[in-house]
């Protein structure tokens, strides 16, 4: 053997050895978590339909993303927070007030939470809400059309993290301030008196139950704590809300070491038919506010802002038996209800236990004036008075819980990455399964309704590393699919997902599916600027305002030589796609426009706004493929110098002699 | 090495499995929901083939039937059909009522799919004009006025 053979089987054993310690080094059971039959049970053939939809939060994309399950295929991103490049959502004249607020255009925003509606704590398959985490916003997404409907700012609020959760009948939607902030005007004041000038809000938006119109009902002004999240009371407890709080120390700075030294931090209870009552009753004030309120009009295909200058707010001194304390270990993050509403379920996420409160004896205690001091005036109800139970050694970092529909929960451990079975009855653990890696939220289908369905459960992880291959640096999220139809979690797919999803609902194909639009019919179009047929279509001077009402239909665009444009206008193009069949979209581009493209929807007027900036000849196109001669759909623009005397003048299919006196042969 | 032969040998068994049941005329039973059902259950504003002697032509024409059928041409037929013989996207109308029975017209304005698939004339008008005839979403009385607007197109009174 030579010498070179031999360093060869050195660096073969160094390189064996090296990938079985690597293999140690890995948490266990990655592959082994996964039962045989795990394929069979994800995989939904060609042509076939997912059972679920399953709605994900996109955390810093701001937006929205569908997913079918069990599958874990991305079916749509839905833009609500963010500016969105594949739509033209947020680009298009049409959508740009949906993203107006109190300080004008913001494209982007981190939404967090969702919450489908209910009626009578069911899914009824009518809106999506999600939380502005940045921002303050609640936004309604209507499931008809799987766009967003309506967003509505919230004032008195810094970090919405405590949203957008719902009551039973989807009667109010809640934003809770995750920041205390100095309220009514956000003066000016020194930083280091937080304890006397910030204070923290709870809002309640009703939601109409025929259009799902948003608007604040009432805000509550509560102590300077921070909120986290919140869950409604269910059946017997109804009338009741739910909101964990953190930083009862009220700490303005290093909040990770200063607002984490009380054992106990609190479960804010509100009884919000108390607060509808005091409200109707006149015990609030209307203090000023100014807030953005956005509505999308589908026959109109217009958005509209509104600012709205103030709100009514409820100073719980004036509304006496309406918010009570209590006591969780230690800086509650998760607040869940279970399915009877008996049951609340708080994740101290410094906690090494998990605490379940009865929502009965909560209520014997208000009667029996159980209580242990006061927090802010406010009393606080008697740990063990109100205690059910206490989940021990459950893991570690318990976030969130979620239930099923036999009577157990599933909480989420960050710390530990895994995910804890256990029965809510007799608070005892009875299964537990890893997750890759550090989960933050989990959701089981119907999971916070008061039927749930079960069946399936996923997490979604916070840390990614290594479960797909590497794209450098950045990656997708991870998220992970359990078979919890028997006694065992039993993991049965890993999916990437988009943004960083918090929160996410799943709800059964059927509730939706029959109702989802196909087309927008032309002839219910009122957009001002429809061109309902090629008669139509025109070309108008306002100043340097120039309108241009375009149809497009496969394949071509109406009209399509325009010229007389002068260098300077502002070129509104009005394109309206007269189209009737489902999934023929079309798009428009115009060369150098500095405002992205806009996509057109069957019976559907987007607007793109160009500003002509240099004189010279502008071709636009149509930008999605819609059949064989879509690379003919096609025209071109003339922008001449400002004062020419070339004429305003728009065709399809005719060629005018050449008139004009600037006309000439470009020689080259 | 082994195990993941093992388990690419499995996935292949467990697709081919399913693949044989897809073939399979009988659905499986297992399934616990069928969605695919509900894509079949899907009301559709056009799709309900024209049969002849299902339409009555009359004359004289009936006026506020020609002036709707104008309306809806100009809306959703304009664009790509002349009142002219001359072709655009599709053939122009001067004649078509002559040429075609009154079912074939209104087969393609409400069932185009259908006649793509079935219709050897139809078939020969889309390697013609290489666009499908998209679907305009017109019921069957919506198709009947176009037909009537066509008929006075054509000269009949």
């Amino acid at each position: 053997m030579n010498p070179n053979s031999n360093r060869f089987l050195s660096a073969l054993a160094i390189t064996a050895i090296a990938a079985v310690s690597l293999n140690s080094c890995k948490p266990k059971g990655a592959e082994a978590a996964i039962s045989g039959d795990a394929a069979s049970k994800v995989y939904v053939a060609p042509g076939k339909y997912d059972e679920f939809y399953d709605f994900v939060s996109g955390g810093f994309n701001g937006q929205m993303s569908v997913y079918g399950i069990p599958s874990g295929r991305l079916l749509r991103i839905i833009p609500v927070f963010s500016t969105f490049a594949e739509n033209g959502y947020g680009f298009s004249e049409e959508t740009k007030p949906m993203l107006n607020t109190s300080h004008g255009f913001v494209p982007w925003d981190d939404l967090h939470h969702i919450a489908l509606s209910t009626t009578n704590g069911e899914h009824d398959g009518r809106w999506v809400f999600a939380n502005g985490n940045n921002t303050p916003r609640i936004a309604r997404v209507d499931l008809k059309s799987f766009r967003t409907a309506e967003i509505i700012e919230i004032p008195n609020s810094a970090g919405n993290h405590s949203s957008p959760f719902i009551t039973e009948n989807t009667e109010y939607t809640v934003a809770g301030t995750r920041f205390s902030i100095p309220i009514q005007g956000n003066p000016d004041v020194p930083i280091n008196t937080y304890k006397q000038n910030f204070k923290g809000t709870i809002s309640f938006v009703k939601v109409d139950s025929s259009t799902g119109h948003m608007n604040i009902a009432f805000q509550i002004l509560t102590p300077g704590v921070n909120f986290d999240l919140s869950r409604a009371g269910k059946g017997k407890s109804h009338d009741w809300f739910f909101f964990s709080c953190y930083n009862s120390e009220k700490a303005n700075t290093l909040l990770e070491v200063n607002a984490s030294a009380k054992d106990k931090d609190f479960i804010m209870a509100v009884n919000w038919k108390k607060a509808e009552q005091y409200a109707k009753a006149g015990k609030g004030k209307m203090v000023p506010a100014e807030y953005a309120h956005n509505i999308y009009d589908e026959v109109k295909h217009q958005a509209t802002s509104t600012i709205e200058k103030q709100v009514l707010m409820l100073d719980p001194k004036d509304c006496p038996d309406m918010i009570y304390f209590i006591p969780c270990p230690k800086s509650p993050h998760g607040t869940d209800v279970d399915p009877t509403g008996e049951y609340i379920v708080g994740s101290g996420k410094l906690a090494a236990l998990i605490p379940v409160f009865s929502f009965t004896k909560i209520q014997q205690a208000i009667a029996n004036k159980t209580f242990d001091g006061t927090f802010d005036g406010f009393p606080i109800l008697k740990y063990e008075a109100v205690l059910h139970g206490e989940v021990q050694k459950p893991g570690l970092g318990p976030l969130h819980t979620e239930f099923d529909n036999n009577g157990n929960a599933y909480t989420s451990m960050f710390v530990s990455s895994e995910i804890v079975k256990w029965n809510i009855k007799d608070v005892k653990v009875l299964d537990r399964v890893p997750t890759y890696y550090s989960i933050g939220h989990l959701s089981v289908m119907g999971g916070p309704t008061r039927k749930p369905y079960g069946k399936y459960m996923i997490a979604y992880n916070k840390i990614t590393k290594d479960r797909y291959l590497p794209t450098g640096p950045e990656l997708a999220q991870s998220a992970q699919l359990y078979d919890i139809s028997g006694d065992k979690m039993k993991m049965i797919l890993d999916f990437p997902t988009v943004g960083e999803p918090h929160y996410a609902e799943a709800i059964p194909a059927e509730k939706i599916r029959n109702n989802s639009i196909k087309i927008y019919k032309i002839e219910e179009n009122q957009n001002p600027y429809a061109a309902k047929g090629e008669a139509q279509t025109k070309v108008t001077r306002n100043g340097n305002e120039v309108h241009v009402y375009m149809t497009a239909i496969r394949s071509h665009l109406t009209p399509d030589n325009i010229e007389g444009i002068q260098q300077g206008d502002v070129v509104y193009f009005h394109v309206t796609n007269l189209e009737q069949d489902w999934d023929v979209p079309h798009g428009f581009a115009i060369k150098n426009a500095n405002n992205a493209e806009i996509l057109i929807m069957p019976g559907e007027t987007q607007t793109l706004k160009y500003i002509a900036d240099k004189v010279g000849i502008f071709p636009f196109y149509c930008t999605d493929f819609c059949s064989a001669l879509h690379q003919e759909m096609q025209g071109y623009l003339r922008v001449s110098p400002k004062g020419s005397n070339v004429a305003l003048m728009f065709s399809t299919g005719k060629n005018y002699p050449a008139v004009d006196t600037t006309t000439k042969t470009v020689k080259p | 090495m082994k195990k993941k032969t093992i388990w690419a040998t499995l996935l292949i068994v467990v697709s081919t499995m399913f693949f044989v049941a897809c073939v399979d005329k009988n659905p499986s039973q297992k399934e616990p929901l069928d969605t695919q059902a509900l894509t079949s259950n899907q009301s559709e504003v056009h799709g309900k083939e024209i049969l002849p002697g299902d339409i009555q032509i009359t004359n004289p024409l009936n006026a506020q039937w020609v002036a709707d059928g104008k309306a809806i041409y100009d809306v959703k037929c304009q664009s790509c059909h002349k009142l002219t013989d001359e072709k655009l996207v599709g053939p122009g109308w001067k004649g078509v009522t002559k040429q075609r029975k009154p079912e074939w017209i209104m087969n393609m304005i409400t069932n185009v799919d259908m006649m793509l698939e079935k219709d050897p004339a139809a078939q020969k008008l889309l390697e013609e004009c290489l666009v499908r005839m998209p679907n305009q979403n017109l019921t069957t009385d919506e198709a009947r006025k176009v037909l009537e607007f066509q008929r006075s197109n054509d000269g009949e009174k």
